[in-house]
């Protein structure tokens, strides 16, 4: 029992150290990621490569997450994106996929298509922020490549999320 | 009745053979009541067939084991123990002492015989007897190569099945399904088949490309899927004879949720492009597609009447995920479930008289049936996750799958499961790993692929 909250707080470490992103991340997040040797705000430093997943993850985060059932991008979630849109207008060269998921608490089909909405919704909005719509693409993965292991709250909510995906 | 078998059977090259043995008077009463929920399971015996061939070896053996097994996993039939039974199978292939039979409290008694022919084919007899009226149910006889002994038995199951409880039969069929492995975020997906009872298990794919979803052709050794090869998620159709696989059309977005149409030449699937997901048919003849919902909501699932005429799909254009009927041509949109939670994976029962789906309401997913009105609407399982309900060809008893919570390390367990459309007798079904998305087949035509 111990060892198994263990492990999902060291989960939820690890989660917040590589996706926390600056809008959303609380003080405590900041800390941790600053444990974890990144910066604890936005335009922080990174030790990346300029225009590589890498980079995009340590500066900004790779992904954003969805209410339950819902495609819209939250506004606690909105500042990612438009750092997306600014570090692609950085990185001409840059081609992204948005790839959109779902949690387990649905249906195979209808997340697929639930996915497929997410994607395109972030998506839409990187091209309102100026981002070319032939650099983006999208693809849904449903239900089928939860990030976060376990059949819980924390692994749900971890789960509905477009993940920013560099080519 | 010898019509229907031997086109059935047409390409086993199976004889087929009406066999009198007593002239009877009497109708006989010997029925089993499945018209209440609960059904006391009829007890049955299974004789042993009687070989009349050395050669034969261990087939008369192996042909009552899985006639007693299949009998025995619907839940309407009690096999009497075999160490119990007196009379032996070559007496009895002479004529059952009824005695004997009734006091084991059988009901009804198969017999059967095998011999093998000049020519190498096989040939086997078999009877269905109503122990208390003493009088014969069924005769049939079979010739075919020994190697379809196993077909026979299912068979002879069906013809059992058939006419004891007036329902069609189920056994000579085959499940397809996916079968996983590996951690939730890693999970390795493969087509696989196998009979109804677990045997003649094989894959299809390899695991390296994640697929979902497959479905058979109502007329054909073909199976429609959903593949995820080269990063492009598309709807696959799958030849099961040749193994050969194509794409089903080229398309702007990604295409899912296949079905194929009553007669075989439509197939039916979602299309998702530009973060809308609508329903379209591709006419398998003509290439040709027609766009059936044009509508800003998710509309998808889509299984058709067995008439043809209608079509049952899965839409949250109301808000919520609710399932609705539309005509063929993608007209007169009805919304039929109205209960609490969502509704999903709307499924027409080749019998044309329910449609059963997935349901989830507070927490729970569920297996529920409700009539193509909507009326009518109960729950036959629930559990964290059953999904994908599919029917057996006689719209008795349906299989989905059932999935537990995954552990803090991402190990799920997922099976499937066969249950009776009244919510008894649910059972797994033995899958050699995690299993999901079965899809029944047809009552079958032609030989086994394998």
């Amino acid at each position: 029992m111990k060892f198994k909250f263990l492990t999902i707080a060291a989960a939820a470490l690890l989660l917040a150290a590589c996706s926390t992103t600056p809008r959303e991340g609380a003080d405590a997040d900041g800390s941790s990621t600053a444990g974890a040797g990144t910066g604890t705000s936005q335009g922080n430093l990174s030790s990346a490569a300029p225009g590589t997943q890498e980079e995009l993850r340590q500066t900004i985060g790779d992904r954003i997450f969805f209410d339950l059932d819902s495609y819209s991008v939250r506004p606690d979630q909105r500042r990612t994106v438009e750092q997306v849109a600014q570090w692609m207008n950085r990185h001409q060269n840059v081609q992204l996929t948005v790839e959109g998921h779902a949690d387990e608490r649905g249906t195979r089909e209808y997340n697929l298509a639930l996915g497929d909405r997410r994607a395109n919704s972030v998506r839409d909005m990187l091209v309102s922020f100026g981002v070319p719509a032939s650099r983006v693409t999208s693809i849904s993965y449903g239900k089928e490549r939860p990030e976060v292991l376990g059949s819980n709250e924390y692994a749900w909510q971890q789960n509905r999320r477009a993940v920013f995906v560099v080519r | 009745m010898q019509k229907y078998l031997a086109t059935r059977l047409g390409l086993l090259a199976l004889l087929l053979v009406g066999l009198t043995f007593f002239t009877q008077s009497a109708r006989a009463q010997l029925t089993v009541d499945i018209t209440r929920g609960f059904v006391e399971p009829l007890p049955i015996a299974i004789s042993n067939f009687h070989a009349l061939d050395g050669e034969a070896g261990s087939a008369g053996r192996d042909i009552a084991g899985v006639i007693t097994a299949n009998l025995r996993s619907s839940g309407l039939f009690e096999p009497v123990d075999p160490r119990a039974f007196i009379q032996e199978p070559a007496s009895l292939h002479a004529g059952p002492r009824f005695a004997d039979w009734r006091l084991l409290n059988a009901e009804a008694l198969v017999s059967g015989s095998i011999d093998l022919q000049a020519d190498g084919r096989m040939r086997v007899e078999f009877r269905l007897w109503d122990v208390l009226a003493e009088e014969q149910l069924v005769g049939l006889a079979y010739t075919t190569t020994p190697s379809n002994w196993r077909r026979i038995a299912h068979i002879i199951s069906d013809e059992v099945y058939e006419r004891l409880t007036g329902e069609g039969g189920y056994f000579d069929t085959r499940i397809v399904y996916v079968a996983e492995s590996g951690p939730q975020n890693r999970r390795v997906k493969r087509l696989a088949i196998m009979d109804q009872d677990g045997e003649n298990h094989r894959y299809l794919t390899d695991g390296s490309t994640m697929v979902l979803t497959p479905r058979f052709s109502p007329t054909r050794q073909e199976i429609t899927f959903m593949s995820y090869e080269g990063d492009r998620p598309r709807v696959y159709l799958f030849n099961l004879n040749t193994g050969q696989r194509e794409v089903l059309g080229e398309f702007p977005g990604m295409t899912f949720a296949p079905n194929f149409s009553p007669d075989g030449n439509q197939v039916i699937f979602s299309m998702a492009a530009g973060g809308n997901t609508d329903i379209y048919t591709l006419d398998l003849r003509t290439r040709s597609t027609q766009r059936l919902t044009n509508h800003p909501s998710i509309d998808t699932s889509p299984s058709y009447a067995p008439d043809g005429r209608r079509i049952v799909f899965n839409s949250d254009r109301g808000g919520g995920q609710q399932l609705y009927v539309m005509d063929a041509q993608g007209g007169s949109v009805q919304r039929i479930s109205f209960g609490e939670g969502r509704y999903a994976t709307p499924v027409w029962s080749p019998r044309g008289d329910l449609i059963a789906f997935t349901r989830m309401h507070q927490g729970n997913f569920y297996v529920g049936v409700m009539r193509p009105d909507g009326s009518g609407e109960r729950m036959i399982s629930r559990g964290y996750l059953v999904e994908g309900p599919t029917w057996a060809p006689n719209g008795r008893v349906l299989s989905f799958f059932r999935q537990e919570p995954a552990d803090s390390s991402g190990q799920v367990r997922s099976r499937l499961v066969s249950v009776d459309v009244t919510g008894f007798n649910e059972r797994e079904l033995p899958t050699p790993m995690d299993a999901s998305d079965p899809a029944w087949s047809p009552l079958q035509t032609l030989p086994g692929a394998s």
